[in-house]
Parts: structure tokens; C-alpha cells; sequence
């Protein structure tokens, strides 16, 4: 029966649900057990966001503290993964990633390639991604291109409590590494989760909202953006479909096609830096593929090429926002040869 | 209908979940004539598409509700009456209807449905009911369906009986663990509702495999049967679409699922993004792949049907009331096989819904509803 939970809470039911069903499955990471008996706290804190609160005790000596050492632990976690476990390894913020590149890019994504698919890295490594919490520019990347470019990685994106459940389910038992991005400006969204245990297919994008003048693409905490966009945009008469990627490896290039072939224009929403981004890619990809198609230029809707700011007015403007989504939508709608 | 003849077209209550419905296409205008069962509207909600039917005949005075708006389930949406009710009258009646739309969805009060559970068989039985008095009356859906296939029927049949609608083990909220799929174990899940619910006398509707379903449990039971519907159950005869039932069960993508569920209906513009992706999310929950694919087996014996029905219709057809209703235009199970239930069970009525696909109930609600009503009053 579904009910409504937070995103925060649909991950927990996942990790609980695939612990509960599979002993391989351990949690680590830095305080999923700590801060029991702190003022306040009964239980272990689950991270620092809560997410694994609650199943220290619910599966004693599988929900483990690692030192503040990521490529100490993401390293222990890949080869746990290559000897029989199937981790879910909680990195707090993607923007601490780069001290074990090594470990993801060397190690656990080239395995299965290097030893003729002998070896399997059923590794999945959570992790934070966004800016909009005032944490500035080393707490607050959108880095899932960064990891889209390696081949042998599985990159996700979720945007709802549902997906983030199926998703995470399917992440846990994926044999290949998966890297999940959760946006911290998610965590306390509702939405309707059932109860049972449910998987979504990586590489199938959802259309959250059909439409028949542009398409709109985008990811993770942006869809809620450009929803509230395409509903402005729909007063003014402009119909938008927006295609939620939910993988960004793989990627569904199918159904983008498909709502360009149908739309003739497309417009690609995301947190992420410009450079060689989903937004450059998946236009690349249109601009290639459904040219013909094509009866506009593509607008890209991103933040600007700059670390994030602390500074909470130059922050807010960093975030594309809905209107920056209306304007795009409406170049495009309106754009003459 | 009011002693001035007005008839106050409201916007329809289709599913328990339904809150509010939108107008896309007004298929009347004001000034034409109407007749019961014509078409006035179609109008689409979260989950589907449907036509609204006349209930009563008279002239389109008054369309109230305009294409796109959001309508309160219950709000008057147009007006029927004949041409000598003045026009001040219907301009009265039409701006306080109007004020009701205008005041848009009262506060969610958190009221939705209530599903209830019961233990039948060793599962876990979901169910959910509608009305307050009369008969009881059990609506058991088909393979990979749930009990919201009845959502154009349960509230409508309300109005005069207790409506319960459950979902079969595999389905909806039920138990996915079907065991061998058989149709006795499904019927088990028939009789522990009836017994949830403290029913001693029932009337039973099933439609394809839970057609197949009513009849097992009402022959192992028929002391608290009152009468059957069968919407075109299986069972009576060979012929079924063994490409619809295994494509439906392999079925993991969206692209694949789509033409599937098209086949179900006669008309295949009701199969909107939501009713697939309420069926993809449903196939996507642990344990259902397994589940139909036992169904499968419970329903095919190489590319025919492997479930016989005749004898339970044969005996149960002298006891109590039967009423078979099949869409001649069924792609899943075809409508000749009506004729296989009238030869076995002489005083069964047979029903075919001109027109219509393998969701008659569904497709054309207001004839599938006659369907059951006329079953449940020979039983009185």
C-alpha cells in the first residue's frame, strides 16, 4: 500500500528492506553508527543526514563507522564488494570523492573489464550532491558528470521518494558499482512509496509531465524546478514534456529522442557546471540524432561556470531557478530563423 | 431528476481515490437533445480517460464546467431539462453551480478509501468498500488487473449495496505469493472476504480470470451465493490470446507494456501514460513477475485455455441468477464464447456490449452496471 514518506525516509525502507533480505548487504560510513548516548540520542545518528538512522540495532555488526578517511574506507568497501559483500558505502558530500578517484575510477569500475567479467564490484556509494544549504563551494557540487564520463560506473540521479526507493533497491543488486546522488534539498520531499519492495530499470527515463511544444530534460532536484516552470509556462499557452533522466549512466537515449522527434524542441535543465556536462551531452546527443527534428536551438538551463558561492544572494543565483527556466522555454518557443 | 424535470449532470466519483475530474471535450452542446446513454462528456482524471454517459433524457440547457477546469467530484457540471423550463430558473441553478466549481476542492480531510486486510489462505487479502446498506456485492477483477479496474462501477453500484472490490493474491496490495496459481486458491481469497465482511448471501461479480475465480468459490460455497455477473470470464472455451497473457507477464518496459494493454480495449486512446505506469510500477514489486507467471500457467495449457468453467456455470445456474456480459469487439477472450455459458446454463442472460473491448466494464460503464443490476434484482 503506498504511503506517503519522505526521500529520506524511502532510502531507509530500501536499505532496511535489502538488509532484511540479503546478509550480504552491509551500511559504512562516517557516523551511521556514532552519536549514540550523546545528549539527546538514543540511537546511532545514520549519517549525517539521518538516513541510516535506525538500523545500527536493527542489524547488529553490519552498520559500521569508518574513520573520516574516504579513500581509506570507499577502498575497504570496493574490495569487500570484490570478495562477496555488497556494501552501500556512505560518502556524506560527492565533493570528498576526489581523494578516492583512484578506488572508483582504477579500481572498482575497470574490474570487471580487466578480469574477462570474472570479477563482479557490487559496490553501491551514496552520496550528497547540491547546492541551496549555504555550505559553499566544497559542500555543494553537482559532480554526477564526473562520473557519467568513466565507463564501467552506473551513475543515478533520483528525483522522488518512489524513485529513490526502486532505485536504490536496483542499485544494491546491481553487480557493477553504482554511484546515487542524493540532493540535500530533497531529503525532507513526500511522496507515495509502497510498502513492498519494488526495483526501477537503470537507463529508463520517466516523462513526469507529457506535453506538446518543448521537451524539457533535466535530473534529481531540478525536475521539481522545471515542473513549477512548465506549469507557469503552460498558463502562458507553451505545453512542456519533461523527461526525467534518473540514470545519467545509462542513459535513456531512446525516450529523449522520442519527445524531440515529437516536440521539435529542447531545452536541458541542470544544477551541474556547464563544461562538459548532462547538459552538453544530452544536447550533443539531439543535435546528432534528432537534427531533422529540430526546429529551434537547443536552450541550456545551467548554473554558471564558477565554484559555488557562500554568499547566500550570489548563491541563489547560481541555482537555476523556475524563471530562468521560463525564459529558456520561451526563447526557444519563439525563436524565427 | 426534480419535480421541475431538471436533471443536474455532476461530475462522477470513478475509483475511491477521485477528488476531482477535468472536462477535455464536450461531445453535446447546449440546445441538443439527449437520450440515456448518450455521450455528453469526456472527462479525464489522474488516472484515466473516461466517457460520462446521459442518465435521463431531456435538451442540454446549460453546460456549467468549461474544457480544462478542475471539478469537484459531486459538482454540477451541466443541465438537462426539457425546453418550457424557463431560462431564469436554469441561469439561477447554473450560477450557484458555478460558485461551487469556482470554490475549487474542499481541504483533503485525509478521508481517502479505507482498505482493509484479511488473512484468507494463508495470505494476506486486501480489500475496499463503498456503501453503507443493502446486498453485498464482491467485485473480483482478472489477471494483472486490481480492485481500482472497478473504478467506474464500485461508487455507482454503492448508491443501492455494500460494494466491496479486493485484489486477488499477485495483485494489487494482496500477497504476491500466489503458490501454484491455482484458481482454488484464489477462490479461498473470494470466501475470506465474504467472511471479513460478515456476509452469509453475496453477489458476485468477476470479470476474465476472476470470473473464473466467482464460480470456484460460489461452487464451493453456494449456499451464500445470491447471484453471478461475469464479465467475459474464462473457462468457456479454448480460444483466449495466449500472446496477451505471456506478453503481459515478460512484459518489463513501458514500450512493451503499452500495445499489450491497448489490446484490452476496444478503443485504445483509454490507455493513458498513468494507467501504464500504475501497471509498470505494479509488475516492478518483488515477487509479481513470479506471480504471473504461475498465473500464466493457470490460465494456458499450450496456447489454450487451460481453465474450465462449464460445470460450476451448469450447477450454480440452477440455483441463482446469472448474467454474462461480453464486448463483441474482446481481443483477449472472444464474445462467442457467451454462447458456450447460455448452452450449459440455460437461464443465463446474455449480454453483448456492442462495440466494446475486453473491459467492458471499463469501456462502457453504464451498460456493464445495467449488467450487474439486473442480476442482483432476479435474485430478490
Amino acid at each position: 500500500m503506498p504511503r506517503n514518506l519522505t526521500y529520506r525516509e524511502a532510502l531507509n525502507e530500501a536499505l532496511a528492506q535489502e538488509m532484511e533480505r540479503d546478509p550480504s548487504v552491509i551500511v559504512m560510513g562516517e557516523d551511521n553508527a556514532g552519536g549514540e548516548g550523546a545528549p539527546g540520542e538514543d540511537d546511532a545518528w545514520g549519517g549525517v543526514l539521518g538516513v541510516t538512522k535506525g538500523l545500527y540495532h536493527k542489524f547488529p555488526g553490519r552498520v559500521l563507522d569508518t574513520p573520516i578517511s574516504e579513500s581509506a574506507f570507499i577502498g575497504a568497501a570496493i574490495g569487500a564488494a570484490t570478495a562477496g559483500l555488497r556494501p552501500v558505502a556512505e560518502l556524506m558530500f560527492v565533493d570528498f570523492m576526489g581523494v578516492c578517484f583512484d578506488q572508483i575510477f582504477n579500481q572498482a569500475a575497470k574490474f570487471r573489464y580487466m578480469f574477462g567479467g570474472k570479477a563482479v564490484t557490487p559496490v553501491v556509494i551514496r552520496t550528497m550532491y547540491g547546492a541551496g544549504l549555504r555550505a559553499a563551494a566544497q559542500h555543494s557540487q553537482a559532480l554526477y558528470p564526473v562520473f557519467t564520463h568513466i565507463p564501467g560506473l552506473k551513475v543515478v540521479v533520483p528525483a522522488t521518494p518512489y524513485d529513490a526507493k526502486g532505485l536504490l533497491i536496483a542499485a544494491i543488486r546491481d553487480n557493477d558499482p553504482v554511484i546515487f546522488f542524493e540532493h540535500k534539498a530533497l531529503y525532507d520531499l513526500t511522496g507515495p512509496v509502497p510498502e513492498e519492495s519494488y526495483t526501477l530499470p537503470f537507463g529508463e527515463a520517466n516523462v513526469v509531465r507529457e506535453g506538446s511544444d518543448v521537451t524539457i530534460v533535466t535530473l534529481g532536484r531540478m525536475v521539481h524546478t522545471s515542473l513549477a516552470a512548465a506549469d507557469e509556462l503552460a498558463a502562458s499557452g507553451v505545453s512542456c514534456e519533461v523527461v526525467d533522466l534518473r540514470t545519467t549512466s545509462p542513459l535513456d537515449e531512446d525516450t529523449i529522442l522520442e519527445s524531440v522527434e515529437n516536440t521539435g524542441r529542447l531545452v536541458v535543465v541542470d544544477e551541474a557546471t556547464p563544461r562538459c556536462s548532462i547538459a552538453t551531452d544530452i544536447s550533443a546527443l539531439a543535435a546528432s540524432r534528432a537534427f531533422g527534428a529540430l526546429r529551434a536551438p537547443i536552450g541550456m538551463v545551467t548554473a554558471p561556470h564558477t565554484p559555488v558561492p557562500f554568499s547566500a544572494a550570489l548563491e541563489d543565483q547560481y541555482i537555476p531557478d523556475a524563471q530562468r527556466i521560463v525564459n529558456a522555454v520561451k526563447s526557444v518557443a519563439e525563436w524565427r530563423r | 431528476m426534480t419535480d421541475s424535470g431538471i436533471t443536474s449532470v455532476a461530475m462522477p466519483k470513478w475509483g475511491l481515490s477521485m477528488r476531482s475530474g477535468k472536462i477535455t471535450d464536450w461531445v453535446v452542446a447546449e440546445g441538443d437533445p439527449v437520450a440515456p446513454g448518450d455521450d455528453l462528456a469526456d472527462i479525464e482524471t489522474e488516472k484515466i480517460t473516461g466517457t460520462l454517459e446521459a442518465d435521463s433524457p431531456g435538451l442540454v440547457r446549460r453546460l456549467i464546467a468549461t474544457v480544462g477546469e478542475d471539478v469537484p467530484v459531486g459538482a454540477a457540471i451541466a443541465l438537462i431539462a426539457p425546453p418550457d423550463v424557463p431560462d431564469a430558473v436554469l441561469d439561477d441553478l447554473a450560477s450557484r453551480a458555478r460558485a461551487v466549481i469556482d470554490a475549487g476542492l474542499p481541504e483533503d480531510d485525509g478521508a481517502g478509501p479505507v482498505v482493509e486486510t484479511v488473512e484468507a489462505g494463508g495470505r494476506k487479502v486486501s480489500y475496499a468498500g463503498a456503501g453503507d446498506s443493502g446486498d453485498v456485492v464482491l467485485l473480483v477483477h482478472g489477471y494483472g488487473g486490481d480492485r481500482n479496474s472497478w473504478l467506474f462501477l464500485q461508487e455507482p453500484l454503492a448508491a443501492r449495496h455494500r460494494v466491496y472490490a479486493l485484489d486477488l493474491p499477485g495483485h494489487g496490495t494482496s500477497a504476491k505469493d500466489v503458490g501454484d496459481g491455482s484458481v482454488d486458491l484464489r477462490a479461498d481469497a473470494v470466501l475470506g472476504v465474504l467472511d471479513a465482511v460478515g456476509s452469509d448471501r453475496a453477489h458476485l461479480v468477476g470479470h476474465s480470470l476472476g470470473g473464473a475465480v466467482v464460480l470456484a468459490a460460489a461452487a464451493r460455497s453456494p449456499g451464500r451465493i445470491a447471484s453471478l455477473t461475469l464479465f467475459a470470464p474464462a473457462g468457456f472455451g479454448p480460444s483466449i490470446s495466449a500472446g496477451y497473457v505471456r506478453g503481459f507477464a515478460a512484459a518489463q518496459t513501458r514500450r512493451e507494456l503499452k500495445p499489450l494493454v491497448g489490446q484490452l480495449f476496444a478503443d485504445e486512446q483509454l490507455v493513458t501514460r498513468q494507467v501504464v505506469d500504475d501497471l509498470l510500477a505494479y509488475k516492478r514489486l518483488d515477487g509479481v513477475d513470479a506471480a504471473l507467471a504461475a498465473l500464466a500457467e493457470t490460465l494456458l495449457d499450450g496456447d489454450e485455455q487451460r481453465i474450465d468453467s462449464a460445470a460450476a456455470v451448469r450447477a450454480l445456474g440452477e440455483v441463482v441468477p446469472v448474467t454474462v456480459v461480453w464486448g463483441s469487439a474482446d481481443r483477449i477472450i472472444p464474445a462467442e464464447q457467451a454462447s458456450s455459458v447460455a448452452a450449459v446454463a440455460p437461464g443465463a442472460a446474455v449480454r453483448v456490449i456492442d462495440g466494446a473491448g475486453h473491459m467492458p466494464h471499463m469501456e462502457r460503464p453504464a451498460e456493464a452496471q445495467a449488467g450487474a443490476e439486473e442480476t442482483i434484482a432476479r435474485a430478490a
